[in-house]
């Protein structure tokens, strides 16, 4: 099997005409064990990781502009993401172990659309957008719109990812990301909660985000739940109450991590988690 | 393919196939056994290295990856027969079992101390996090880690 290394976009789409049976590596941590569980051999692979192109990040019209080959290391020891998209920071620093980080790349957690990949419910919650490019020319689309089930995306044959464009959120806005595992390191989700919470002025929440990992086919994302409690203070009967409608709408399964009973209960309650930050706010408040 | 890398700071040149993995490439080709494999699919750490510095690991990487990088494997640790602070550590807080992942544990204990020179205990376990002991020593290896950046840092060994 041949290996090929791009250095550039211009150098990458010729080599996807001339093998259009490749295989596209980024870090390889889904890719290499996937091919030797199932002992697929597809007759050439194309690298991702010497593409310069795809390895930047830097900030463009109030967004982040992750290159999808930034591995998910960087996105851990990266300044920037840690201060302004703490959810993804979370979900980075959470995901697999050291050097699994040090390969797996965003881009490669997007393209493996598994409904734990830990990077997609803090995209969801801050409205990112997929830069997707082909010999053709690029498109761009939401994420909930690139991603179409488990293992599914809306990848054309012949297009790679390019680029994952997150918007920065406003001064003031809380977001975060609470994983359930196992374990507390290299541990896929039981279930996860990404939440982007934009305060009001009197310390109730404003624009309510909410996106769930691991109970559902894919990101679960609940706008009712968001309604709810849209312009309410976020106490803990009020939580209770919209972890009562998250457990009943999520959509888990029974699996060998866990049942999918727990996992509707988990969905509810990691919504408890956002008491503490009512307390906060009125202790701001007061 | 011929790869050309470096490893253990010697320039070599391996005529190998481009999807080798860099384990069996070590082992098998090498002779160096000091990566070990044991899940093969990035679970345990057992086969961790260092690519440019960074812990990688050599079960989920193919040889044509190696490609003009700096690779350092747990035999090019100790310098001839003077172990490495970090080794010397383990050794003397008996962090060194059945040592099946002694090599990998050592390799990522030189990854976390190049990041974080003065680490927590919690900082250590969390860095070691991927790198599995099957005789649970982890306490006197996280005592290991911690000891050897002391030593680093200028305490007395
Ligand atoms: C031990 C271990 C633990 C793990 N733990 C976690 C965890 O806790 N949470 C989690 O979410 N994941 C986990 N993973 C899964 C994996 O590490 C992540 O999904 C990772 O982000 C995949 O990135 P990669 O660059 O390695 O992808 P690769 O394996 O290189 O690629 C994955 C798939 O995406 C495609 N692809 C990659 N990049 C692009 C692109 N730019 N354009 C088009 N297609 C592309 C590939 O063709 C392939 O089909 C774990 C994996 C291992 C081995
Ligand atoms: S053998 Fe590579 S991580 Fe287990
Ligand atoms: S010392 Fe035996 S596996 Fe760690």
């Amino acid at each position: 099997m041949e290996v090929f290394f791009p250095r550039t976009l211009a150098e990458l789409w010729p080599l996807k005409a001339a093998n259009p049976e490749s295989a596209v590596m980024a870090g390889g941590t889904d890719l290499l064990v996937r091919l030797r569980k199932t002992g697929e051999r597809p007759p050439a692979i194309i690298a991702l990781e010497r593409l310069a192109e795809l390895r930047r990040m830097s900030i463009e019209g109030g967004g982040l502009r992750i290159g999808a080959a930034v591995t998910i290391g960087e996105l851990a020891a990266s300044e920037i993401v840690r201060d302004a998209l703490p959810a993804l920071w979370q979900a980075a620093a959470a995901l697999g172990s050291p050097p699994v980080r040090h390969g797996a790349t965003v881009g490669g957690n997007m393209c493996t659309a598994s409904p734990a990949g830990d990077t997609l419910p803090p995209l969801y919650v801050y409205g990112a957008a997929v830069a997707v490019a082909g010999a053709a020319g690029c498109r761009r689309l939401p994420i909930g719109d690139f991603i179409l089930g488990p293992g599914r995306t809306s990848l054309a044959p012949g297009e790679i990812v390019t680029d994952i464009i997150v918007p920065l959120p406003t001064g003031g806005a809380f977001s975060a990301y609470y994983k359930v595992g196992k374990r507390r390191a290299m541990a896929i989700a039981v279930a996860s909660l990404a939440v982007c919470i934009v305060r009001t002025a009197d310390g109730a929440a404003g624009k309510v985000r909410l996106a769930w990992g691991s109970v559902g086919p894919t990101v679960i994302s609940l706008p009712a739940v968001e309604a709810f409690l849209a312009g309410k203070r976020l106490a803990p009967d009020v939580l209770r109450q919209a972890g009562a409608m998250a457990a009943a709408a999520v959509l888990p399964i029974d699996d060998v991590r866990a049942s999918a009973g727990y996992r509707r209960s988990l969905a509810g309650n990691l919504l408890l988690k956002l008491a503490a930050l009512g307390d906060d706010e009125q202790e701001d408040g007061r | 393919m011929i790869v050309r890398f470096t490893l253990n700071g010697r320039d070599v040149a391996i005529e190998t196939t481009a999807d080798r993995r860099v384990v069996d490439l070590l082992r098998e080709d090498l002779g160096l056994t000091g990566a070990k494999e044991c899940c093969g699919a990035g679970e345990c750490g057992a086969c961790t290295i260092l690519v440019d510095g960074e812990s990688r690991l050599s079960c989920l990487l193919l040889a044509a990856q190696l490609e003009g990088r700096d690779v350092l494997t747990a035999e090019g640790v100790a310098a001839g027969d003077r172990l490495h602070v970090v080794q010397q550590a383990f050794v003397d807080c008996g962090a060194v079992q059945c040592g099946f992942c002694s090599p990998g544990m050592v390799l990522a204990t030189l990854d976390l101390l190049r990041r974080n020179p003065s680490p927590t205990r919690e900082e250590a376990r969390s860095a070691l996090s991927g790198n599995l002991c099957r005789c649970g020593n982890y306490q006197k290896i996280v005592d290991a880690a911690v000891e050897a950046a002391r030593r680093l840092n200028g305490g007395a060994g």
